[in-house]
């Protein structure tokens, strides 16, 4: 399958070929296509295994339409790294869709680097949504260090439900300066002998700074899960949520580590973490309504992580 | 014509007797009340013939359309046309209202899906959209548990504590969505303590600690319930049931 087949089947060839969408497609180490609009700069650069990319949105502009982003593999075996940086200027506003694509997956190793720098009243959106191969054979590692200026706004949501996840290894770190917001949601479903771990950290440095750390994970058959969920506040009246759910089905196991930590006393974070099977009540509910155990267990996971 | 039948249904939790001797007769497309004060197992009932979890243990025999359902779980007793509604109703992270109702509904049009959120007295344009979860409040939830009901139109719904969460103005609307289900052919009942839903009934049962007390039209066992006149050695002890189905 190539790349333009799997954009047409994920309806993008369309924002593709709007003047007024800015798009990146790269294609193992190749950029394949791409389309920038006024006050967004992109410089590519292909290494090796990868493209090293460089995102830098000017002062004061809002692209109104969310960019595309398609990182892929279409072959059965490869290393493909993607070094990004990104800066978000003052004031500037920027969403980002983005997919990686792995369809024929046996062995490949997907690597994301990433450093993201939002300066004052900046806000940045990205939600990445990973499509696997039925059979595993992947690892992704994706990686990311983000700071957040005066009132910046950092949001991010990871979502990879489709196709068998293999090996995920999440890493991100988030330094929120004064009044700034940072929300992060995964969303993984695992499976088989899928082994998924999840790493996020936000540290509240700046005075009012905000913080939501959200994960959904379920893990079916004997796949594992483990998830470090951590909200550091050391500045006044900086606050901040953890929030981790998974499901366990089968053989499947789960870990949640949420770890808050309060160094000023002004300051307030909270957390809650539930692990286990399904919900007896909602179970059910949805069978009392004539569905079948195993169409209300998939019905409530699939609400989970939608 | 009968549709649902217990024959000495006995059941026993933590190995106290919850149900005793319990037998009744439930007819086709009548609306029937169970009333009882806290802890008679009225509840207890509700979660038997369902078939929950935990409540499976009967001795006796429950005939449903003349068939034994006593061995069968919650979705053989399901699929045969019985449904409850808890007094309180689960949260569904993430799942909509409408993918919620259209997962029981028999049709699945939009129009289905309309029709069922207005008899309850909903807004469709305000809710289809809106998570069942804690963002509603649990009369809300209340009300859109019932909507699923009514969309799968089911021959026969134990409907626990229907005005429980409630308020007065919305009242009106469960009232409705029960006239509706008689019209549809469906049989209810309704398990409750109160005396405005007591009312919705044509026929009631009287139970206390797990046994029947009293049946009759509904003006004959009203009396009973509202002066609380209750003929036997009642113990209330609420914590033995009700932590997971509601009754107090």
């Amino acid at each position: 399958m190539e790349m333009s087949e799997l954009l047409k089947e994920l309806n993008m060839d369309e924002a593709l070929r709007d003047p007024d969408t800015a798009h990146l497609v790269i294609e193992r180490n190749r950029v394949v296509s791409s389309h920038w609009v006024q006050g967004l700069e992109v410089k590519t650069e292909e290494i090796e295994n990868g493209v090293e990319v460089s995102v830098r949105v000017r002062e004061g502009t809002v692209i109104t339409k969310p960019v595309h982003f398609c990182f892929g593999v279409t072959h059965k075996r490869a290393l493909q790294r993607i070094v990004m940086h990104v800066h978000v200027e003052r004031g500037a506003k920027i969403a980002v869709l983005s997919h990686c694509m792995f369809p024929k997956a046996e062995d490949i190793t997907h690597v994301m680097e990433a450093d993201i720098t939002l300066d004052e009243g900046a806000s940045y959106v990205y939600r990445e949504k990973h499509i696997h191969s039925p059979d595993g054979g992947i690892e992704v590692y994706p990686r990311a260090t983000i700071t957040l200026g005066k009132r910046a706004r950092f949001a991010t949501e990871f979502e990879l439900i489709q196709g068998r996840v293999g090996k995920i290894d999440i890493d991100y770190a988030v330094t929120c300066g004064e009044e700034s917001t940072m929300e992060m949601m995964t969303k993984i479903s695992g499976r088989g002998d899928d082994d998924i771990k999840i790493r996020e950290t936000g540290y509240l440095v700046g005075e009012r700074a905000r913080g939501v750390l959200t994960s959904r994970v379920a893990v079916r058959e004997h796949a594992t899960a483990e998830v470090y969920s951590k909200l550091v506040a050391t500045a006044p009246y900086a606050r901040g949520h953890v929030d981790c759910h998974e499901i366990v089905q089968d053989q499947g196991v789960a870990t949640a580590v949420p770890v808050v930590e309060v160094k000023h006393p002004k300051a307030h974070v909270t957390h809650e973490a539930a692990i286990g099977s399904v919900d007896t009540k909602q179970l059910e509910t949805l069978m009392a309504r004539g569905l079948s155990e195993e169409e209300a267990v998939e019905f409530i996971i699939q609400g989970l992580l939608s | 014509m009968k549709i649902l039948s217990l024959k000495q249904v006995n059941l026993s939790l933590n190995g106290r007797k919850i149900l005793q001797n319990l037998s009744m007769d439930f007819w086709k497309g009548r609306v029937h009340a169970v009333v009882g004060p806290n802890g008679a197992g009225k509840s207890t009932l509700a979660a038997t013939v369902m078939g929950l979890e935990g409540y499976r243990k009967v001795r006796g025999e429950i005939l449903f359309e003349g068939e034994s359902i006593t061995n069968m779980g919650i979705e053989e007793r399901a699929k045969r046309g019985i449904t409850l509604a808890w007094q309180e109703p689960a949260r569904f992270e993430g799942l909509t209202v409408e993918t919620f109702i259209r997962a029981s509904a028999r049709e699945k049009s939009d129009a289905e899906i309309q029709r069922v959120l207005q008899v309850v007295g909903l807004n469709p344009d305000e809710y289809r959209n809106r998570a069942v979860d804690r963002t509603l409040s649990g009369g809300e939830r209340k009300k859109i548990e019932l909507a699923s009901i009514l969309a799968m139109r089911p021959k026969l719904v134990l409907l626990d504590e229907p005005d429980s969460g409630i308020d007065v103005a919305s009242l009106e609307n469960i009232f409705e969505a029960i006239r509706v289900l008689r019209k549809d052919g469906t049989t209810v009942v309704l398990i409750t303590h109160s005396l405005a839903v007591l009312a919705q009934a044509e026929h009631a049962f009287l139970i206390c600690d797990g046994t029947l007390i009293e049946e009759g039209p509904m003006e004959q066992i009203r009396p009973y319930f509202e002066d609380k006149c209750i003929p036997c050695n009642h113990k209330n002890i609420p914590e033995i049931e009700g932590e997971e189905h509601g009754d107090e």
